[in-house]
């Protein structure tokens, strides 16, 4: 059985690795990880950009996801790295697969990986929660209730069952911030597993204050990237290769 | 009057619901047209969930179709889960359609298509959540509702609730309807909603169920249909599009964000079928042949690719290697997806061994994993019975090929129920699959193959040569059934490398009931959907007991059970319910035919012997279309190629 091999020539080599910065908006946001892997699979195929393929019986095409929103959040800072086997100008591939892809699945930055790898740039994620109805001053209120424990268990149905996990161990920063009828939870959470959801959080303000806003919310997510503890502010995470990128073009131009 | 999107409202519901991707549209290659830009606003629907109905080949052609034209809009709509229903009851949200989320309500036609009658209750849901009046009478200002799709060759069960039905290839007179509904309008809808159906009526391929009159017999059998109004046919004739090139829909393919049944690009390569299976409704329902050229073929598998960005094509129809260039035709593709990682697929495969180098061909670029052939029949004497002429030495041969060329797998599809049949001839089953296995052993010179036994309830379809037929009862179906498993367990030896698949009798008695049923069957269903009958092609939503007990309380009024339109055998001159439906099929001929079958006779297909006289062509004034054309398909440039 081992010994099967597919016939014909191993597929060509990745030349070049690109880092892609995209966002999930509007009615789009209820786009699952799956959906989009689909989605952008197609849009590959359909755009002409030059993926390098694994080897094997079934070749895959050579794409690594990192940590995808959840499904009915939006974002503005989803990630992920394809491979090319042919060096391609990246702003082409970026208006390329962002006219391949519906209008909603927007791609953002398009940039050849630097040095080092993306997951690893990538610690917190801050987070924009809409709740319509609500005061800001509740909200405040709630909020102040939370951040005053050190731990709160809730509890979330996935597909395996009920799960328990801590949602306010994961929790950098909470504030409330006053938005157009709604009150809006600027929140930042450390990326652990079990992932702790902008929905956790709520789930939790409604159990330690009583607070439910789980099923009026609108998330979105503003940024990933490495947290700076002191600050508290995120690092952007495509910055390193931005910089390799420019010093590249620097050198090019000389 | 501009018709305001529903979304706001629905997208506050969508968080709390399984699956919400399934109803917020946005697919590649949709269309939202301006409302006020046309005339005439169709909503088409599949009445089944989204992740079935949108690869849906039907909608998508007509979808495109339609908004090609300057004077009309085609937006869709999908049978809406359970949960999702419950909150758009609560909070008054009707049934929308994904493009645009406009009201259903609001359009000028509902065109619904069924591809099987297990979407009856599904089509009542929708209207209930649209506020469109369940039954055509009540309804004043709503939408026409039009059924389409093969279930429509009996539409007599949902009579009530449709305004009309269309017979037929759709493609054509989804134009002719947009025409008369432009034109009443603009008339200033004269006689209101009967004068519209009056002009509908007198479409070609349009029956209008209210101007039809049944009267029944003491004994519950038809007495005869009458129309009730002057200008309106004795029996309606179904629509043939000829010429597929001069229709290569559709040219944008849908494409999902959600995940669904089919993920792959379809291209029909030809319409229509003369292999004569006498079970089969579609090859009945659907002749002539007509086929699409290589050269169209090859030009729709190429825009539609680029269009999509699939990665696998299927080259449908109800038989595609009787396509008469389809050895050039899977060369010519494969050629030139070569490197591409683009699949070709046949979705049917016939028992033959030409088939399993067609089948090489095509999966050159891609998976090698199972093959699929429909012997239908277990013994010999029964495939006689349905015309499906296959000797077991054929089949063995080509599954030995088939294993041999490194294929790991074999399904072989049965049905159980058919005419005449005994246990043993479905015992046989067991036998073939038996020397399946040890065949492909020595073949393949390992034990690392696998058959798979998929059988399931013969249903008797109208316009069949077996629509006369007793359907077996689903005691007898469990029984046989059962009695296959053992037959194949019992074998050590090859017991393991055998599955068998099998869908146990109560649902296709419902089927058998809602296919071969009358206008009587509407209450049957109307009081399903009221005890909560939904989504009865999902296992996990058919109630049986749920039918059972409707029937028992409809259908005693009428003296009649569900026996009497399911396991009762038809005499010659009974009058069935759709014979005022003319599908181009001689009853005399199907009579004959339904005769040759219990004589074990069989019937050589038109497209290579001289005509049988079915009655199609001389009817419908159409003729077989097919090749061979001689040509050859051009190379291209590989799609992966681009920079």
């Amino acid at each position: 059985m081992g010994t099967r091999q597919p016939e014909g020539p191993p597929p060509p080599p990745t030349v070049q690795r690109l880092r892609i910065r995209y966002a999930k908006r509007g009615r789009l946001r209820f786009v699952s990880h799956r959906d989009f892997a689909r989605a952008f699979e197609r849009a590959l195929r359909r755009s002409g950009v030059p993926i390098a393929f694994s080897a094997g019986f079934s070749p895959h095409p050579k794409i690594s996801y990192v940590g995808a929103a959840p499904t009915g959040s939006a974002s503005e800072a989803e990630y992920l790295e394809i491979g090319l086997q042919t060096e391609t100008d990246p702003e082409q591939v970026r208006a390329a697969l962002d006219m391949a892809l519906p209008e909603g699945l927007d791609i953002l930055e398009v940039l050849p990986a630097g040095p080092g790898g993306l997951p690893e740039r990538i610690e917190a994620s801050r987070w924009r929660i809409e709740l319509p109805g609500f005061r800001t001053q509740a909200l405040a209120a709630a909020l102040q209730e939370f951040l005053a424990r050190e731990s709160v268990i809730v509890e979330r149905v996935t597909k395996k069952g009920l799960r328990l996990l801590d949602a306010r161990a994961a929790v950098v920063s909470a504030r409330a911030v006053e938005g157009e009828g709604c009150a809006i939870l600027d929140l930042v959470v450390r990326q652990v597993s079990p992932a702790v959801r902008p929905d956790d959080v709520l789930t939790a303000l409604g159990a330690v204050a009583g607070l439910d806003g789980s099923l009026t919310s609108r998330s979105m997510r503003l940024a990933q990237g490495r947290l700076d503890v002191t600050t508290g502010v995120l690092t952007d995470p495509l910055g390193p290769d931005r910089a390799a990128a420019a010093r590249d073009g620097a050198l090019g131009e000389t | 009057m501009p018709v305001t999107s529903v979304f706001p409202q629905l997208e506050a519901l969508l968080p709390r619901i399984n699956k919400p991707i399934q109803y917020v549209g946005g697919e590649l290659n949709a269309q939202v047209k301006d409302w006020d830009s046309v005339e005439v606003h169709w909503a088409l629907m599949y009445p089944d969930a989204y992740e079935v109905g949108l690869p849906n080949q039907g909608i998508m052609i007509l979808y495109e179709v339609l908004n090609e034209r300057a004077d009309a809009l085609a937006e869709r709509t999908y049978a809406v889960w359970p949960d999702l229903a419950g909150l758009m009851r609560e909070h008054g949200v009707p049934q929308f359609t994904v493009d645009a989320h406009r009201p259903v309500i609001d359009f000028d036609v509902l065109g619904i298509s069924f591809a099987t009658e297990l979407g009856y209750t599904n089509m009542i849901e929708a209207l209930d959540l649209a506020g469109i009046p369940l039954h055509t009478k009540d309804r004043n200002n709503e939408p026409l509702v039009i059924a389409g799709g093969h279930a429509a060759f009996n539409p007599e069960p949902i009579a009530d609730f449709v305004d009309a039905a269309v017979l037929g290839d759709g493609e054509q007179v989804v134009g002719d309807i947009t025409d008369v509904v432009k034109a009443w309008k603009g008339d200033g809808e004269p006689d209101g909603r009967l004068g519209l159906l009056s002009r509908m009526a007198k479409v070609d391929g349009v029956y209008v169920p209210r101007f039809y009159d049944v009267d029944y017999l003491p004994d519950g059998r038809i007495r005869r249909v009458t129309t009730n109004q002057s200008a309106v046919p004795y029996r309606v004739g179904k629509r043939t599009t000829m010429d597929l090139d001069e229709w290569p829909y559709p040219k944008q393919p849908l494409v999902p964000l959600a995940e669904t049944v089919h993920e792959r690009m379809s291209v029909e390569i030809f319409r229509g079928c003369t292999r004569g299976c006498r079970f089969c409704q579609a090859g009945m329902i659907t002749r002539p042949v007509r086929e699409r050229s290589i050269t169209g073929i090859g030009e729709m598998v190429d825009a539609g690719l680029k269009a999509s960005g699939y990665e696998e094509v299927g080259l449908l129809s109800l038989s595609s290697a009787d396509h008469s260039e389809i050895g050039e035709i899977a060369k010519g593709l494969a050629d030139r997806y070569e490197g591409t990682n683009t699949s070709l697929s046949l979705p049917s495969t016939r028992v033959d061994a030409f088939n399993v180098t067609l089948a090489n061909e095509l999966s050159r670029n891609g998976r090698r994993s199972g093959l699929t052939f429909a012997p239908e029949g277990g013994s010999e004497r029964l495939r006689k019975v349905i015309n499906k002429m296959v000797s077991k030495e054929d089949l063995i041969r080509t599954v030995s090929t088939a294993y041999a060329n490194g294929w790991r797998q074999v399904k072989l599809y049965f049905m159980c129920g058919l005419p005449t049949e005994t246990d043993e001839d479905v015992l046989e089953i067991a036998d073939m699959a038996r020397e399946v296995i040890k065949a492909g052993r020595a073949a393949s010179g390992h034990k690392d193959i696998r058959c798979t036994v998929s059988i399931g309830g013969f249903v008797p379809k109208p316009h069949t040569p077996f629509q006369w037929a007793a359907q077996a009862d689903h005691e007898t179906i469990d029984r046989r059934l059962k009695l296959l498993r053992t037959a194949i367990n019992s074998d050590r030896s090859v017991g393991r490398a055998i599955g068998v698949r099998y869908h146990d009798g109560k649902p296709g008695i419902v089927e058998g009931l809602l296919s071969r049923g009358d206008r009587r069957i509407g209450a049957v269903i109307e009081q399903v959907w009221r005890d909560g009958g939904r989504f009865d092609g999902w296992n996990e939503h058919f109630s049986y007991d749920r039918w059972m007990g409707a029937c028992a309380e409809v259908l005693p009024a009428y003296g009649l059970d569900v026996d009497w339109f399911t396991t009762r055998e038809r005499t010659e001159h009974e009058v069935l319910p759709w014979d005022h439906l003319d599908s181009g099929l001689d009853k005399e001929w199907l009579w004959a035919d339904w005769q040759d079958a219990l004589s074990e006779q069989e019937q050589d297909d038109c497209r290579w012997t001289p005509c049988f006289d079915c009655g199609v062509c001389p009817g419908m004034g159409t003729d077989i279309q097919i090749g061979p054309t001689g040509v050859r398909l051009l190379p291209l440039t590989p799609v992966a190629t681009g920079s």
